[in-house]
């Protein structure tokens, strides 16, 4: 594929239609927030994009983001975004192996200096010098240093990437960090969590930087306000049941075979931030809390660290029955012990107690 | 310590620390009452301490209007204020399912619609009895800087707790963090301040009645 093409030119050669790339620009449009006549926009500036260089670097992941990002049950023009950009160097992915695959990823950073796109899946291991995750002998903190300088943005695909993730968890052996953590300003890096990320949000970013040369608006966690700016409770179709206090109790009762909310069982859907809800997985066929699970807040940071799934979110996230248990006995006996204190102190006040006659007083 | 770390945090050793330091001081006040008793009456008993104790407690949730100077305002808001207060905090499914995790047992909740109106209805009259507070000058004279930081410390989860359910574009995270907090720090505050009347006023209550039932006589 010539890399001169533009993204329209190898759409229509892989059957896409101008009708069809349209309609993308508009969904695009209407996902990303913008206003309707932006759509006509996006179209223009797409048409005209030339193949971005893209170098995916993979490290303590488990590519499941891959997997979410190519696997589609049918080819979409999500997925022809993705084939359309020189993706120049993903381990998985690429024909190359061994020392050629290494002297791709070598030859574009070096080649397109200062203009191609760092996608890294996976958090970066930094305890004892990184030696935990290491690929072609270098470690994944080297190789990440080593693409920093030349890129014009990072986007830190999936939640390892963004917040650490899974391997970031308790007791974090590996010293798991963020992209973030290392790149620390440096280059503008979007955030694009989730476990996996949804692949519709990773187009959409691309469209985003492709279309205005731009990184989309952020919120604080760096995440694309466009998909992340509604939490799961807000947008969820069993809302309705939440604002009407009917929950599932269990996950076959009455309840959950009604459709009712999840929140009992646990659903962080309330903090959690992320465009399942509206954009949903698998070409809009569902998504985990239609499913009838209740959503676990897999882009959230630390969500790993915070108690159980199955705990509901008002609950204490460690046992508290036993804590207040020990306060129950520990308060009794302090105030057993303080009345028997109070009673030998009255007692010995009355023991001493002398009896004052008018003729002590005159005296 | 990232939004999802500090709510996590109040969820578990936050919530145990201030479980733990309300659990003990409020047994504490119980038991110190109790073991302080009553001075030995040398009269013949004219009835017995204990039944008569018990219903006073209960009876004293009564309003008398003549028997009492304090006034049709005190309380009538603060009836509203205590039901309330007392049916958001019970009836609130979120609510619910945190007393479930501790004590092992549930009840039905109340339709969060029901628990906004409550939750209002307590915070207006909390607001209400302040106003009258400041502008009474025999009141005034009486407020001590306690009685501002047990009603800033009361009114705190009512007011954040009303948020944390209208989040308005605020993250719900920290929304959620902050009700929690206001509510540990209240459990912290209630067996060091007046506000340990949610117990001492029973156990009052009840040597009032027991006084009276020994003499025999109504109380």
């Amino acid at each position: 594929m010539p890399r001169d093409d533009s993204l329209v030119d190898i759409l229509q050669r892989q059957g896409v239609s101008r009708r069809g790339f349209l309609k993308f620009c508009t969904a695009m449009a209407s996902l990303m927030a913008l206003p309707p006549g932006m759509a006509p926009a996006i179209a223009e500036a797409l048409s005209k994009a030339k193949r971005p260089s893209v170098i995916w670097l993979s490290f303590q992941e488990c590519t499941g983001c891959t997997e979410s990002l190519t696997r589609s049950h049918s080819p979409t023009v999500e997925n022809l975004i993705l084939d359309a950009i020189s993706l120049d160097y993903h381990h998985t992915l690429q024909a190359a192996a061994g020392t050629a695959a290494e002297a791709a990823r070598e030859h574009a950073m070096k080649e397109f200096f200062g203009k191609y796109l760092l996608i890294v899946d996976g958090s970066i291991p930094v305890k004892d010098n990184g030696v935990y995750s290491t690929i072609a002998g270098m470690t994944n903190l080297q190789m990440l240093e080593d693409a920093i300088d030349g890129a014009a943005a990072i986007v830190a695909m999936g939640t390892c990437a963004a917040f650490g993730g899974l391997p970031h968890a308790n007791p974090n052996p590996t010293g798991a960090v963020s992209v973030l953590d290392i790149v620390k300003g440096r280059k503008p890096v979007i955030n694009v969590p989730g476990c996996p990320p949804i692949p519709v949000v990773i187009t959409g970013v691309l469209s985003h930087y492709l279309t205005f040369g731009t990184i989309p608006d952020l919120d604080h966690n760096h995440r694309p306000l466009a998909f992340f700016g509604d939490s799961i409770h807000d947008r969820c179709y069993r809302r309705p049941f939440y604002d009407k206090g009917l929950f599932a109790k269990t996950f076959d009762d009455e309840g959950a075979r009604n459709g009712w909310c999840l929140y009992e069982l646990g659903c962080k859907g309330p903090t959690t931030y992320n465009a399942c809800a509206t954009t949903k997985w698998n070409n809009g066929a569902s998504f985990p809390i239609q499913t009838g699970h209740p959503c676990l807040g897999c882009s959230e940071p630390d969500f790993w660290d915070a108690g159980s799934f199955y705990t509901p979110l008002s609950a204490p996230s460690m046992d508290v029955s036993k804590v207040a248990a020990t306060a129950v006995a520990a308060g009794a006996a302090a105030g057993v012990a303080f009345g028997l204190y109070d009673q030998q102190k009255r007692k010995k006040a009355r023991q001493q107690h002398k009896a004052v006659t008018a003729k002590d007083l005159e005296d | 310590m990232n939004e999802t770390e500090l709510l996590t945090w109040l969820r578990g050793p936050g919530l145990q620390i201030s479980v733990a330091i309300f659990v003990v001081g409020l047994t504490f006040r119980i038991i110190q009452n109790l073991t302080v008793g009553m001075a030995k009456n040398q009269a013949e008993p004219k009835g017995t301490y204990f039944g008569p104790g018990v219903a006073t407690i209960f009876r004293r949730f009564k309003f008398y209007p003549r028997a009492t100077n304090r006034g049709y305002f005190t309380i009538i808001s603060g009836y509203i204020f205590h039901i309330g207060l007392f049916v958001t905090l019970f009836f609130l499914e979120q609510h619910i399912q945190l007393f479930k995790s501790i004590i092992g047992f549930s009840w039905p909740a109340l339709p969060p619609v029901i628990i906004n109106f409550t939750a209002l209805v307590s915070i207006a009259a909390l607001i209400a009895v302040l106003i009258y507070r400041i502008m009474d000058p025999v009141r005034q004279q009486l407020t001590t800087y306690q009685d501002y930081l047990v009603w800033v410390l009361t009114i705190g989860p009512l007011i954040t707790g009303y948020f944390t359910m209208h989040p308005l574009g605020v993250s719900y995270t920290m929304l959620l963090s902050i009700h929690i907090i206001s509510a540990e720090l209240l459990l912290i505050a209630i067996p060091f301040t007046s506000l340990s009347h949610m117990v001492s006023l029973f156990i009052a209550r009840w040597y009032n009645g027991a006084m009276a039932g020994y003499k025999g006589v109504k109380s």
